[in-house]
């Protein structure tokens, strides 16, 4: 990677650094948790996460290049003609920006990537735990266990689970939460460089309270509603803007309740089946052969 | 089996006399020259090499498979659909084996193969579909057990075990190894017993796979009781099919059952009046679950409301009212009709569920690409040969001792 095409003009290197510092200070800068008597206990609430104010995000497009950076992933593209048309995350790319205008003129950007949900839907669409979500946070990968059964992209209700269709041995393609940086002590490569302070990295349950307090604080600024604080029973990733979220390309439709949870009735049918059903038929068979009135298995003639 | 090769050629020898059906070897590859032979082979001969091509290249060079339309056909009609049709297997094993209806035995161990054969190919689709199909093996390991995929995969494996189990009675038979042949047979209660308590989750799971994606099917198919319309409409699939085959079956291959008396009519009848009345309660169960997903008043509207009225006046209540009919005034053409769109109604819903109504709000919609069509085809036309393999050699249609009187007489 060249020296030349940071963001802002500096220097990827330097980017990071001071970028790392501005995430780091964002972090420390948090008001202290207020466990008030009655307050609700948060989904999650002591898994890592992102809260992403669109208002303050300038589009620089950083966390593209630190995600492709720290991802080994191909570079994103250097010029704004990225913002010509609308993307979605691909195998190749984990996060992506993208414009849109607010009623003044002024540009808004929103940055997408996996939303990491509380409860996720891929990871209990999964049958052999390829996809699994870790307890501090990250809805992680393992593509050695994967089979390739692509239930997960049916499952997930962002559409973020991305595969490799040119491969002749793919695997599922999405953003990890850095969960290996995390793991060392370390900030999501894209928090690490965003110098605009859009992206704050904490635990969910301060990152709840920090988004109604900017909410909340400031109601002619922001549109009413913190998404991912409900969608899909609650995300890592939670976004506060002043547009609304359909114009930033959000599924709004998704419900508000866990996805895992949907299937709940449907997965206990089988323990239902498998302890009615052979007595049920043996029942019944005993009730149609009594008194020799059905001739049984070993009747002669026609096989069988 | 060394002492089986040597025999080759030896007149009465067992190969010429259990896989050559009593020709040389000779006069048998002389029989196979008939046009459907060779329409089969064509289609073979295009659909095999695109199945191996699929490993070579990968799923995005043979398929139109993209990041918003996850599964295609492989999935749609191989699985979903395949499994569905397979279901004859498990209603008459029980009609027989468990009520004791026992004049339905005759079209039990063709309803068996029929399951068996089904199941082994929505295998090989299911193995084509999966970018890693070794790493299947997780789904013992792993203990993914919150995924309907978990239950759908287990009750696969378990299933296709019990139809194999099923089908190795007549197998054995055939082979004349008695040692093999009676035990099974006896326990042939059991594997029903299993056949139809794997059948119920099996049949079920596969539309338990959508709930997990209500934004994405449309409402009037989506439902949190999917699973209950699945089981019910395998369950009419079940009854058709075998309607369709016994049907087939006593046409193609009528010298089979020269000597038996068996009234596939009054059998086909029969079968009528149970599917009518399944069918006549899944018409209202259905339209119960629209109801209940706030959905009856998108009857009608637009394409999928249309596409829903055609589904459920077309091909549930009409070839249900058409039973009915059929098996009151005795008008087995009628019945076999019936049959024939309860099958295609079958195939339309599964299609509906996992590709038509799936993604009905994507601006780009998915259709299958042409090699995807050439293996699904392969797949079906293979089944057919393996069928017709089999009923020719083993005992399915008729028993060991037919087989050996009409061999004498010079039938094949």
């Amino acid at each position: 990677m060249s020296a030349d095409r940071g963001p802002a003009g500096l220097g990827r290197r330097t980017f990071l650094k001071v970028a790392g510092a501005s995430g780091a200070a964002a972090l420390v800068s948090l008001p202290a948790p207020s466990r008030a008597a009655g307050s609700l206990p948060v989904a999650g609430e002591d898994e890592s996460s992102v809260l992403v104010d669109t208002t303050l995000c300038v589009g620089c497009r950083g966390c593209e290049a630190a995600c492709a950076e720290a991802n080994k992933l191909p570079d994103p593209p250097v010029d704004d003609t990225a913002f010509a048309a609308v993307r979605t995350t691909s195998p190749d790319a984990f996060t992506v920006v993208n414009r849109t205008q607010k009623g003044d003129g002024s540009p808004r950007f929103v940055k997408r990537q996996c939303m990491h949900c509380v409860e996720p839907a891929c990871a209990s669409a999964c049958p052999v735990r390829a996809l699994d979500k870790q307890a501090t946070g990250p809805v992680a990968y393992d593509g050695s266990k994967c089979m390739g059964c692509r239930y997960c992209m049916v499952a997930c209700p962002f559409g973020v689970p991305k595969y490799e269709y040119a491969k002749a041995i793919p695997v599922v393609r999405k953003c990890t939460f850095c969960a290996g940086r995390q793991a060392e002590g370390k900030l999501p490569a894209c928090v690490s460089v965003c110098p605009s302070g859009a992206l704050t990295y904490g635990k969910r349950g301060r990152l709840v309270e920090e988004a109604r307090r900017r909410v909340y604080g400031n109601p002619d600024k922001y549109t009413p509603h913190i998404y991912g604080e409900h969608e899909a029973g609650g995300t890592n990733w939670m976004y506060i803007t002043d547009v609304t979220f359909e114009k930033l390309g959000f599924e709004v439709a998704v419900n508000d309740n866990s996805y895992p949870k949907l299937v709940r009735g449907a997965l206990g049918v089988p323990p239902v089946v498998m302890t009615l059903w052979p007595p049920l038929l043996m029942g019944l068979w005993a009730f149609s052969h009594r008194d020799g009135k059905g001739k049984g298995n070993d009747k002669g003639g026609h096989h069988g | 089996m060394a002492d089986v090769v040597a025999a080759t050629g030896r007149n009465g020898s067992w190969v010429q006399e259990r896989i050559l059906l009593g020709m040389t070897f000779r006069e048998y590859l002389r029989s196979l020259w008939t046009p459907f032979n060779v329409v089969c082979t064509a289609i073979l001969a295009v659909g095999l090499p695109v199945l191996v091509y699929r490993f070579a290249a990968g799923l995005g060079a043979t398929t139109n498979l993209s990041q918003t339309q996850p599964w295609g056909l492989w999935i749609g009609f191989d699985m979903m659909t395949g499994i569905a049709l397979a279901a004859g297997g498990f209603t008459i094993g029980a009609t027989v084996e468990i009520f004791g209806l026992d004049e339905y035995h005759p079209i039990e161990r063709p309803a068996i193969l029929t399951g068996f054969l089904g199941y082994m190919l929505a295998v090989i689709g299911l193995v084509a579909d999966l970018g890693k199909p070794w790493n299947m093996i997780g789904i013992f390991s792993n203990n993914g057990t919150q995924s309907v995929l978990f239950e759908v995969a287990w009750c696969v494996c378990c299933y296709t075990t019990v139809l194999l189990l099923e089908f190795s009675v007549p197998f054995f038979e055939w082979l004349g190894w008695e040692r093999f042949y009676r035990p099974l047979k006896k326990a042939l209660l059991g594997l029903t017993v299993l056949s139809v308590m794997f059948s119920t989750m099996h049949q079920s799971a596969l539309g338990s796979l959508f709930i997990i994606a209500p934004g994405k099917l449309h409402p009037l198919w989506y439902s949190s009781q999917i699973f209950l319309f699945f089981f019910i409409s395998a369950v009419i699939a079940g009854i058709c099919m075998v309607i369709v085959e016994s049907t087939l079956s006593h046409k193609i291959f009528s010298e089979q059952f020269e000597g038996q008396h068996v009234d596939v009519d009054k059998l086909t009848l029969g079968l009528a009046k149970a599917g009518a009345v399944v069918m006549f309660a899944y018409f209202f169960l259905k339209l119960q679950g629209v109801i209940d997903n706030h959905a009856l008043g998108l009857i009608g509207v637009g394409f999928y409301g249309k596409w829903w009225l055609v589904e459920m006046l077309g091909f549930v209540l009409l070839p249900s009212l058409m039973f009915a009919w059929g098996a009151r005034n005795r008008k087995v053409t009628v019945v076999r009709v019936a049959a024939i769109v309860g099958v295609l109604g079958i195939v339309v819903n599964r299609l509906n569920v996992s590709l038509v109504a799936y993604n009905y709000n994507q601006p780009v919609r998915y259709w299958p690409s042409w090699m995807e069509i050439a293996v699904s085809l392969a797949l079906v036309v293979a089944g057919v040969l393996a069928f017709r393999w089999i009923v020719n050699r083993m005992p399915v249609l008729r028993s060991m001792k037919a087989i050996a009187a009409q061999r004498a007489e010079g039938t094949p």
